[in-house]
């Protein structure tokens, strides 16, 4: 009796063990501090001074922050658009899917934005759009339009940072597709010939429902992406032309690192949090329905 | 060798390295551009020459990255030396206790009386926190050859100008050129309009969270730069083009005026004629006051050599360093002994300077980080949609309520 209790309970202990140093990493680096910027975000502090308890002041001061509006905003159509990187790779995907000589050339410079920085594809889109000496105002000129300043322009300025964003997710999600593509069944695909399906019948039931894990990591890297949308903002207009570009993780650097509002800063984080946890939540979710 | 043994040397010459601090002094610089970094260089090996105990550690940084990273030294493990700004920007540390008073400096060799220009901008409460080693004028860079074509000459009134600015809009030339996508810039007509329009004390009174921006005074600047926003003297799509981009217009004779700091002058090009005139008067009952933002060294107070790094604030003071460094800078020098380079830009600016009214630093280095962040995106906004004043002057004034309680 005695025996088997220990065997048990060494039984119940030796997984906590080897998940041990794993949990200890993941509370240091990830869950205190989330509790760490919470918590500062009930205070008033310049990064050196005293930190001053100010409860929900930096919330309040949010909501009538017009900026933070625009930011909000402005995440929400970076959500919107950057969902086009799905189909757009998928599409991309299909077209490179065959077996012609030098396709592997052809594919890996598909792939190529993806590999480049974040920062570089920046810079090459902002030179770009100038108004100045960029090729899209050549391009514009061909159809007799004027120079048309994308960057400064308040009204087109982030679907123009969402353009930039877009060219190295979609070859991101392109991979992801194509690496799908290569696990269809040949059976299924076989057997629909037979039944007479064909384009986009075969398309949309036969290949589409074989790359729903393809599509579902396509569609989580695309939301994190465009939550995460920081680079581009930050290399491209820094926020502007008068904070019209800027994104909630932009304000948050902006706010805590050149103006010196700790509190604030971790305010817009926490708010930030929040919003991904509605997607971290469903991915969870979907998981766990799938393991059982 | 093995392994061991190469450790052993290793660890050994790291103890013997922290041995050798005593007479280390550590200087944490944002003087990292080619030119002002060669004439550092100079300096330093000169000071280590007649000060042979002492050996000098220089850390460069980027000038964006600087000002970020000092706030953290500071709190920690500083330097024994840093570079810095005067004015609010210094006063910010001061007031949190991190930089050294170095009245005694001040006093043992005489600054007050060779440095008295700068001296009210080093100080906080009757005490000096720091030593300024160059400052610079602004004002207004113009393409001469245009000016001679069109027969103008340099105005001096508000309405000159404005005058100016119609002929030349009238033969095709952009009057005034400016790059506002990093935002400063637009802070510099700020600057000047609020200076020339409601005078320093005002303007001073503004920067410290005295005076509402919804004030009567603000709006009678706006409306100054109102007119020359509504009678299209800036550049086009100016929100674009960061300042070293909107030099291409002056430069290729597309536009006629910058209004800018002295360090435009290393850039400009040999084959066209430039000259400079002072900012114009708008009201005659207020004095001729000028931006004149200033560069220090500073000690922090948990340095830990302070000794040696007093020795070298007296030693940047003196007239032979001050010369050198701003003869490379193409800046003014703050002692008044030492003579700025024979350039024309600098002599216009020192005797403007000299007959100054009074000076202000400039508008992100005078008031609060979190307010200039926000005003200068507020004027940028202005110069572009002039009609959405009222909103900009009501969330500026959120920001300031909120900034200064």
């Amino acid at each position: 009796m005695q025996k088997n209790y220990t065997q048990t309970w060494s039984q119940r202990a030796v997984p906590w063990l080897f998940m041990a140093p794993a949990l200890a990493l993941f509370l240091v680096y990830v869950i205190l501090p989330i509790i760490q910027s919470i918590s500062m975000s009930f205070y008033q502090w310049d990064g050196i001074g005293d930190k001053v308890f100010i409860g929900f002041q930096n919330y309040v001061d949010l909501y009538y922050d017009p900026q933070f509006w625009t930011s909000l905003w402005n995440n929400i159509l970076w959500l919107l658009f950057f969902m086009l990187a799905v189909p757009f790779g998928l599409g991309i995907a299909l077209f490179l899917n065959q077996q012609v000589l030098g396709i592997r050339a052809v594919k890996s410079l598909f792939f190529f934005p993806f590999v480049i920085s974040q920062v570089i594809v920046g810079i090459v889109f902002a030179w770009f759009y100038d108004p100045g000496y960029g090729l899209l105002q050549d391009i514009l000129a061909l159809f007799g339009a004027g120079p048309l300043p994308v960057l400064a322009d308040e009204a087109l300025v982030t679907y123009g940072i969402i353009a930039a964003g877009l060219w190295p997710q979609v070859a991101y999600t392109m991979i992801l597709f194509l690496t799908g593509l290569n696990n269809l069944s040949p059976e299924q695909i076989e057997a629909a010939r037979m039944d007479g399906a064909k384009g986009w019948t075969m398309l949309w039931h036969v290949i589409l429902p074989q790359l729903r894990p393809a599509t579902f990591i396509a569609i989580v890297v695309t939301i994190i992406g465009a939550l995460r949308s920081f680079d581009l903002v930050a290399s491209m207009t820094s926020g502007g032309p008068y904070g019209s570009s800027s994104v909630l993780a932009y304000f948050m650097y902006e706010q805590a690192i050149f103006n010196y509002r700790m509190g604030y800063g971790a305010a817009i984080a926490t708010v930030l949090f929040l919003i991904m946890l509605v997607y971290i939540a469903f991915f969870l979710w979907r998981m766990l329905q799938q393991e059982r | 060798m093995t392994l061991k043994k190469t450790l052993m040397t290793g660890a050994l010459s790291a103890v013997f390295a922290t041995s050798a601090l005593a007479g280390e002094l550590v200087i944490n610089s944002n003087q990292s551009d080619p030119a002002p970094k060669a004439a550092w260089a100079e300096i330093i090996a000169q000071f280590e020459a007649e000060n042979p105990d002492i050996t000098v550690k220089v850390n460069e940084y980027d000038h964006e990255g600087y000002k970020s990273a000092i706030r953290n030294w500071l709190v920690t493990s500083p330097p024994d030396i840093v570079y810095w700004f005067a004015g609010n920007r210094m006063k910010y540390f001061v007031d949190r206790g991190l930089f050294d008073d170095v009245s005694d400096v001040w006093e043992d060799n005489g600054l007050s009386d060779t440095f008295a220009s700068t001296k009210a901008s080093m100080s906080v409460d009757g005490k000096q926190y720091g030593v300024p080693y160059t400052f610079y004028q602004w004002g207004m860079y113009y393409n001469k050859d245009i000016f001679d074509e069109y027969g103008l000459s340099e105005p001096e009134t508000w309405e000159e100008f404005i005058e100016v600015c119609e002929t030349l809009k009238a033969n095709g030339v952009t009057p005034i050129t400016i790059g506002t996508k990093y935002l400063w810039t637009a802070a510099g007509w700020f600057d000047y309009l609020n200076l020339r329009t409601n005078g320093l004390d005002y303007h001073i009174d503004l920067m410290d969270g005295k005076i509402p921006y919804t004030d009567e005074g603000v709006r009678k600047t706006f409306a100054n730069w109102q007119q020359l926003v509504d009678g299209g003297y800036f550049l086009e799509n100016h929100a674009s083009y960061s300042w070293q981009e909107a030099q291409a217009p002056l430069f290729n004779g597309e536009a006629a005026m910058y209004l800018m700091g002295n360090f435009l002058t290393p850039n400009l090009p040999e084959d066209i004629n430039f000259d400079f005139f002072q900012f114009p008067q708008i009201d005659p009952s207020i004095g001729m006051f000028e931006d004149a933002p200033t560069d220090t060294v500073h000690i922090p107070a948990r340095a830990k050599n302070k000794e040696d790094a007093r020795r070298f604030l007296a030693f940047i003071a003196e007239k032979a360093q001050q010369e050198k460094v701003n003869e490379v800078l193409l800046q003014l020098p703050t002692n008044s002994d030492a003579q700025p380079a024979d350039d024309k830009f600098l002599n216009q600016g020192s005797a403007m300077l000299a007959a100054a009214d009074g000076t202000a630093q400039f508008y992100d280095r005078d008031t609060d980080p979190a307010m200039a962040s926000e005003g200068m995106k507020g004027f940028q906004e202005f110069m572009v949609n002039p009609d959405r004043l009222d909103r900009i002057l009501t969330n500026l004034e959120r920001v300031r309520q909120r900034v200064f309680r």
